[in-house]
């Protein structure tokens, strides 16, 4: 795989191409985070980690599915508890993302 | 301003090609898109100035030319109509539109409307899907060509249809390892369907050089499977079982599955304008019905055009969405050239034989669907199991999908029943033994998507604050 940054390999998604943009620092749970402009929230995410969020039915954890905002899988909410669809929304230097806990409907 | 006042809901090949035709007629639309670049899905493009680099024919193979021109087109007319990006048409009442759009709320009259929605994967659930690194197919391809992401470092692809098999294909080129191919449909189906493939000979030769590509990559490329469960743990997919065409269980390791057959049109905005809708017993979906020009039936200043309305490929798209606008100015008495009306509709009948031999060479496998495992999750906003929606037809008697909603909450999530409802109503049906089309279709509401909380306080109210 082509590099990219932050920690790679560990995630459900992974950089094949377009690995050379400028970084930007979001933070997931409160650990920073290093994504690239241009990406959604979800590409940071997953790039990250393997989850998005626990659904609220408590079957287990979810990681989006349509990836163009139609299935609504992957709605986060930030600190400020605003909520995100996480395809549809760009990286933002500061953007603090939490995935445990809540997960109700936006 | 002289004219009706358009609006045109997406920005794809069928949006744009209405856009432009009204646009040489003196017309200044408003387009709204719910992306933030125009090329709807299938000619996305990856996000402006962040960096992106891979060239077009990277981007879209075989079709590049036509992406390129149609991105073309569409920035050659931005400063002749009213473009707003970003926006979700969430509800349409009393000829207005209702935006949301960057934290606010807008509304937009309108004397004419054009519905260019565009499709999504239609999907069967399969025991394990919920788990994070399934996606759909639809969803693999964007991943791909808007970010440069591959969902998984080695993706298994399953289900039917030409999407199946050109997303393996665009992954396998990109570098990554793809697990396997595996496709319902019958390999018998595939070889009669030929004659009608020939109808677009150029599009049919493309699908066999990505099938040639496959093997030639040694990608093993199964037809005739019946899928039977995504492995795995919590948040980890380790494999897919599945059982061969002649009867074997398999199971590949993969960390990424694909899924999708074939597409389902978003029609949920022509719903909510009250189109008529008809039931096609080839796709077996409810599609919103409009005359051979684009006009919706039953609600006159009223167009759709693309796989919104019916799915037939990109290229029947930008061909449909001009002929909506062709038959929007002649009915608000503008002059238009009829000897090109009678031209899109010749090259359009030759691509719908084209999609008949698709479907027939690819047929949605109802069968499938009927037999989700009743502990298996269909609708995955709600987690009600496909067993909960056997059990509400059985024992409260719902024989229709709304009261079978309203008894089982399938469909009444999040998503409004876009992911569960193709294969809730074929269990509905089969429970039931009735036929699918006596179950209906799930109706849409507004909103169509949601939207943040407090944003329906904010929308000004019809007749008020219209731009």
């Amino acid at each position: 795989m082509t590099g990219g940054t932050g920690p790679q390999g560990h995630g459900q998604f992974h950089r094949i191409a377009e690995a050379h943009r400028r970084p930007v620092v979001i933070r997931i749970d409160g650990e920073p985070v290093t994504a690239l402009v241009g990406d959604t929230l979800l590409t940071a995410l997953l790039i990250h980690g393997r989850r998005v969020r626990s659904s609220e039915f408590g079957d287990g954890a979810r990681a989006g599915f349509c990836v163009m905002g139609a299935c609504q899988d992957c709605w986060v909410t930030t600190a400020e508890g605003e909520r995100l669809r996480a395809c549809t929304t760009f990286v933002r230097d500061g953007l603090a993302i939490v995935t445990a806990g809540a997960a109700e409907a936006p | 301003m002289t004219g009706p006042r358009v609006v045109i809901v997406g920005a794809g090949p069928a949006g744009t090609r209405a856009a432009e035709v009204l646009v040489r007629h003196s017309l200044r639309p408003v387009v709204i898109d719910e992306a933030p670049r125009s090329g709807g899905q299938i000619y996305r493009r990856p996000p402006e100035a962040a960096g992106f680099t891979r060239p077009a024919a990277a981007l879209y193979g075989f079709e590049a030319a036509k992406a390129r021109r149609l991105h073309a087109t569409f920035d050659g007319l931005l400063s002749q109509i009213d473009y707003r990006p970003e926006a979700l048409v969430w509800n349409i009442a009393d000829r207005t539109a209702y935006l949301w759009r960057a934290g606010r709320a807008e509304a937009v009259s309108f004397d004419a409307l054009v519905l260019a929605t565009g499709a999504m994967d239609r999907v069967i659930p399969l025991p394990g899907w919920t788990r994070p690194g399934v996606f759909t197919l639809g969803g693999a391809q964007v991943a791909l060509k808007h970010q440069g992401c591959v969902i998984g470092r080695r993706a298994a692809f399953l289900g039917t249809g030409p999407l199946l098999y050109l997303v393996a294909a665009q992954y396998a080129r990109a570098g990554a390892e793809v697990a396997a191919v595996l496709d319902t449909a019958p390999p018998e189906a595939g070889r009669r369907a030929v004659p009608q493939l020939l109808n677009a000979a150029g599009t049919f030769g493309k699908g066999l050089f990505y099938l040639a590509e496959l093997w030639a990559r040694r990608i093993p490329v199964e037809t005739g499977v019946r899928p039977l469960a995504v492995l795995g743990g919590e948040d980890t997919v380790t494999g897919l079982r599945y059982r061969t065409a002649i009867g074997a269980e398999r199971e590949i390791a993969c960390d990424a599955v694909g899924l999708g057959y074939g597409l389902k049109p978003e029609s949920q905005l022509a719903d909510l304008v009250g189109c008529a809708f008809r039931f096609d017993r080839v796709t077996r979906q409810w599609l919103p019905e409009t005359d051979a020009e684009g006009r919706a039936v039953g609600v006159p200043g009223v167009y759709l055009a693309g796989d919104g309305a019916a799915i037939a490929g990109a290229d029947s798209a930008e061909l449909a969405g001009e002929r909506a606008a062709l038959a929007l100015l002649a009915d608000f008495g503008r002059p238009w050239p009829a000897l090109r009306g009678r031209e899109i509709a010749r090259r359009m009948e030759r691509l719908a034989r084209f999609r008949a031999g698709l479907e027939a060479a690819f047929p949605f496998p109802a069968e499938i669907a009927q037999a989700i495992p009743n502990s298996t999750i269909l609708c995955r906003c709600e987690s009600v199991t496909a067993g909960e929606l056997r059990r509400a037809a059985r024992e409260f008697g719902a024989t229709e999908i709304n009261r079978a909603k309203a008894f089982s909450r399938v469909g009444m999530g999040r998503c409004q029943g876009r992911i569960c409802g193709p294969a809730a109503a074929e269990i509905l049906a089969a429970t039931l033994g009735a036929d699918i089309e006596s179950v209906g279709r799930l109706r849409g509401q507004p909103p169509v998507k949601p939207l943040p909380a407090g944003a329906l306080a904010a929308a000004p109210a019809a007749g008020t604050e219209r731009t």
